[in-house]
């Protein structure tokens, strides 16, 4: 199999005597590994998909001569599942890069498998610090957001509005655990005070009791470190028992899909942190417009965060002469990221892809002018200060 | 058996993918140690992931954060599943039928609470990047074609475990009590410890499946002890047919592969109920089982 | 302020009203599900599915069809009723003769289906339901805030609840369900027709789940999987309350909300898995639940 390979790649260098560009098996694949079926199929799944699918025909579907392919699987969220199936494309399918990746379990796992068998994995879905920290590798770009820089978006902005005083309502997994944390540590270091916290199970129904607990500790905000249908109850439920407006929410990830199922008159003036929106500038608003025609609903962070990485994947390829992952990751890492999804993203060394970030509150229903036009801009946080310094780190890849 | 194995052997070298085929083995013994429970006790269990994915969980952990090999760490592994479905048998056993059910279910979810909370399982992110170590300290078993040969040898290991328990006294007496408990008690055999054997003799194959495929895929996660699990082990073996031999292995593959094949996407959790559903209703003895009726209806014709 | 605990009393009582709030809906999803095991001997794992396909009945009924909250409450159940009614004649009817455990299998599966399908239909997220305008709003009682709509679930449940085993315990179709499972042939001679008491009797059970999805939709959001969350929970609660019986089921369903209000407040990490726990004591103590004869 892999013998075979090179044996090949040798015979063709052997003819072409001038052999420059090498791309193997004469195709580019791009294989997109995603929650088709499960509880982030709205937030990925086929959005993710057709985005990139976009930013292979905008690319011209073909590179360096040879055609560009994009498959995809679903990993229903299941980290065994999805190593399989990594390990099958990159044995069997001739795929040379996978993206997406909607949970950390998932994104970890195959981030592993595409180091072994040296082939680029980026992560748009998945948010875990660990991705860039503990578990980097030199083959992986963390593309579109992670716990960090949600919590700098939310938190520190936040404390700064004068939401001063905390208390977390957190979904009892790792995820949870993390967001949490990560959005103590800028609040406190912001000024503001952390009152308490509870722990739901995950995942949870019912968040009546704890929002009640929450009540009582008298914060100014209420941070929610859970996601999805838990995140999406608990500001019903919050507006339901009147919590909301004299305290206020802030939603530690959340996207537009879950506002747009919430509704604005319960998620109103609730705070975001998102790597892009639909109606940010001219760009994004065009692009945007072209994926609602095809989806009938606006992208997501993660879905432009796909059609920008796979751009920007294409490029390399085209800039090294060659799908080699090591080649190709070096000019990725060189070259800026400009497009609709950000202005001058960098990669660093430890794969993560450093951007500004942007906090939102949601408006009114009153002041929205139709669906989907839920944000109003708040602060843009530079990428600088959003994701974690590289000096602090805990990559091993990053020279100290 | 021979024939099969053969192929097996082979199988690497006609093209077959080591990793796919590695993963059905692993859960056509779970499946196995499943049916040797409910095919031939008429014992269901709903918590069988608690011993599948908990072993998994002790041989991770053994294996990557405590650097044991993997041959230890694999009977780390069983051992612990093996001391688990003792103490959840003798639990259960006081209780029949769907009674039984219900409280090694709740004792799976239980254990399930446990590990969530536990830090050393990763929690969500599972535990990643498990070695396959050297067994024995000699032989490497990181390329996918050592570990295939190892992973068969220790199917096939299991496999015979299973088959000899059937066909010996022990497994007549668990047919016995299976078709008829009360006739068995009257005659004289003790019932229960019977049954607390073969609960835990289920758990611990169940628990060898489940060291074994962490090794192959280098992970563990909560997907792993989730009632799900415990509801596909049951499909499996229900697809293939429950009490005939095969039919666990031919079950497993398929379920296996619906979940591999890309060609479902959205509707493999559709495709899976619509199977549990044909099963029961059409194919109740599961593929193995109507293809040996069948056979046997072609070779042994019954006069009306 | 007094302290139980560590936890002040007033923050207390708040929580075990809203266990209460929660309990009452907890027993009016278990009871379709005791009624149909208690009498049918079918353990029905689809209902959680037949929770979900009410609560998204009533969405698309209001969304699609402008049907008002008022008159899904009674128009859904009744709907997702008749679909249980055609699973059981079609389905469910060909594996009486054989162990529970088919039952439990074919309903699995089912469940699978109706959630896959809606899932593929609708998405993950979730769709909005509002709360009917009749009961927005909530009464300060001093210790908490009480949702009106919070309120009703807990009136409407207990009613229910109360209707239900007036009808099975104490009227004469009641009885006639009772007599037909301990005895259907000396029934069917009597002149009942017997594979029609079967038919409604689970069409009843399903009706009963659609009802509380009904009353679930806008709490929760209504999404493909909310069924598959709670369907866990309310198997415990009627394996404890007593696999057959109707008092078991209501009981259980509000001492349980009780005690995870409680658990939520002191452990509430645990308090998922608190239940499991009880069913273990419970089923190892008193086998066949609080409430429930040995079968």
């Amino acid at each position: 199999m892999r013998a075979v390979q090179v044996l090949m790649g040798a015979a063709t260098l052997a003819f072409a005597a001038a052999a420059q560009a090498q791309i193997s098996n004469d195709v580019v694949k791009i294989g997109v590994l995603t929650d088709l079926s499960g509880p982030y199929s709205d937030l990925a799944g086929t959005g993710s998909v057709e985005a990139v699918k976009m930013a292979v025909e905008d690319f011209g579907g073909k590179v360096l001569g040879k055609p560009i392919e994009v498959v995809a699987a679903d990993h229903q969220n299941k980290g065994d599942i999805a190593a399989n199936k990594a390990r099958e494309w990159f044995d069997r399918g001739n795929v040379d890069m996978i993206i997406d990746l909607t949970t950390s379990s998932t994104a970890l796992a195959v981030m592993k498998v595409a180091k072994e068998k040296n082939r680029i994995s980026i992560v748009s879905g998945a948010a875990s610090t660990k991705i860039t920290n503990e578990d980097c590798t030199d083959t992986n770009v963390h593309w579109t957001y992670d716990t960090r820089s949600l919590a700098e978006g939310t938190g520190r902005a936040v404390v700064k509005q004068g939401g001063d005083t905390w208390f977390f309502l957190t979904a009892d997994y790792a995820f949870g655990h993390s967001l949490e944390k990560d959005t103590s540590e800028v609040v406190t270091a912001a000024g503001g005070k952390v009152l308490g916290s509870v722990r739901h199970p995950f995942p949870g129904q019912d968040f009546s009791s704890f929002l009640l607990k929450a009540q009582a500790s008298g914060a100014k905000v209420i941070g929610l470190a859970n996601a999805g249908t838990d995140a999406q109850n608990s500001i019903k439920q919050a507006a339901e028992f009147g919590i909301t407006p004299k305290q206020k929410l802030a939603g530690l990830l959340l996207f537009i899909n879950d506002i747009h199922t919430v509704g604005l008159k319960a998620a109103q003036d609730l705070y975001v942190t998102e790597s892009f929106y639909w109606d940010r500038d001219d760009a994004s608003r065009a692009w945007s417009k072209r994926f609602f025609d095809r989806q009938k609903r606006m992208p997501n962070m993660v879905q432009a965060g796909n059609y920008s990485a796979v751009g920007h994947y294409l490029n390399a390829v085209k800039a090294a002469g060659t799908d080699d992952a090591a080649k190709v990751m070096a000019k990725m890492k060189a070259t800026p990221v400009n497009d609709m999804f950000t202005k001058d993203g960098r990669i660093r060394a430890d794969g993560l892809h450093v951007h500004d970030v942007y906090l939102f509150q949601v408006k009114k229903p009153a002041e929205a002018k139709g669906p989907w036009d839920y944000y109003k801009l708040v602060q843009t946080v530079p990428g600088d200060q959003a994701f974690t310094p590289l000096a602090q780190s805990r990559c091993p890849l990053v020279k100290k | 058996m021979a024939l099969l194995l053969a192929v097996l052997i082979a199988a690497p070298f006609l093209g077959a993918y080591p990793v796919l085929l590695m993963k059905i083995l692993c859960f056509s013994l779970f499946a196995c140690a499943f049916n040797l429970l409910l095919g031939y006790s008429g014992l269901l269990s709903f918590g069988h992931a608690a011993f599948f994915g908990g072993a998994a969980y002790v041989t991770g952990y053994l294996c990557k954060d405590l650097g044991v090999g993997p041959g230890v760490g694999i009977l780390a592994g069983t051992a612990f599943a093996l001391a688990l479905g003792w103490v959840f048998g003798s639990l259960a056993i006081r209780r029949a039928g769907i009674y039984f059910a219900m409280i090694t279910l709740a004792l799976a979810q239980m254990m399930y609470f446990v590990w969530v909370q536990l830090k050393l399982t990763g929690g969500e992110d599972g535990l990643q990047g498990i070695p396959r170590g050297r067994l024995g300290g000699i032989i490497d078993l990181s390329p996918d074609l050592n570990l295939y040969f190892f992973v068969l040898a220790v199917c096939a290991a299991g496999f015979w475990i299973v088959y000899r328990a059937i066909h010996s006294p022990f497994g007549e007496v668990l047919k016995a009590i299976r078709e008829n408990e009360p006739r068995a008690i009257s005659l004289g055999y003790d019932v229960d410890r019977v049954k607390l054997l073969a609960f835990t003799l289920s758990a611990g194959l169940a628990g060898l499946a489940g060291s074994t495929k962490c090794l192959v895929l280098q992970l563990a996660s909560l997907t792993d002890v989730h009632w799900h699990m415990s509801g596909e082990v049951v499909l499996m073996t229900l697809l293939g047919g429950l009490g005939t031999v095969f039919g666990p292995v031919v079950g497993a593959a398929l379920v296996v592969a619906l979940q591999n094949a890309e060609a479902f996407g959205r509707w493999t959790l559709v495709a899976q109920g619509l199977i549990f559903v044909v099963c029961v209703l059409v194919v109740r003895r599961g593929i193995v089982g109507e293809l040996a009726a069948f056979f046997r209806r072609v070779t042994h014709p019954r006069k009306p | 302020m007094i302290e139980i605990f560590g936890v002040p009393l007033q923050a207390l009582l708040g929580q075990l009203l809203v266990g209460l709030i929660n309990g009452s809906f907890y027993a009016v999803l278990s009871l379709g599900l005791a009624i149909i095991f208690g009498l049918l001997n079918i353990i029905n794992f689809t209902h959680g599915a037949q929770y979900m396909m009410g609560a998204f009945l009533a969405w698309i009924g209001l969304t699609k069809f402008g049907l008002p909250y008022w008159a899904a409450l009674v128009v859904v159940p009744l709907l997702v009723g008749a679909l249980g009614m055609v699973i059981e004649r079609t389905m469910l009817k060909r594996l009486y003769h054989l162990d529970h455990l088919y039952g439990l299998l074919l309903t699995f599966g089912l469940a699978l289906v109706i959630e896959g399908f809606f899932f593929n239909e609708y998405g993950s997220s979730g769709q909005s339901y509002d709360v009917p305008d009749a009961l927005t709003g909530g009464t300060h009682l001093g210790f908490i805030f009480l949702p009106n709509y919070r309120a009703w679930v807990v009136v409407a449940s207990l009613a229910v609840c109360i209707a239900t085993w007036f009808l099975i315990e104490r009227s004469s179709l009641g009885a006639y369900l009772r007599a037909g499972t301990e005895n259907p042939k000396l029934l069917q001679a009597f002149g009942v027709n017997v594979p029609l008491l079967i038919t409604l009797t689970y069409g009843f059970g399903v009706a009963l789940a659609a009802f509380a999805g009904v009353l679930a939709a806008p709490v929760f959001q209504v999404s493909p999987d909310m069924g598959a969350k709670l369907i866990i929970v309310v198997f415990a609660v009627v394996v404890i309350g007593g696999m057959g019986s109707i008092l078991g089921s209501i009981v259980t369903g509000l001492g349980l909300g009780l005690i995870e209000g409680l658990a939520k407040v002191y452990f509430p990490e645990f308090s998922a898995t608190i239940i499991f726990l009880i069913m273990v004591i419970v089923l190892l103590v008193r086998p066949a639940g609080l409430f429930g004869r040995v079968r």
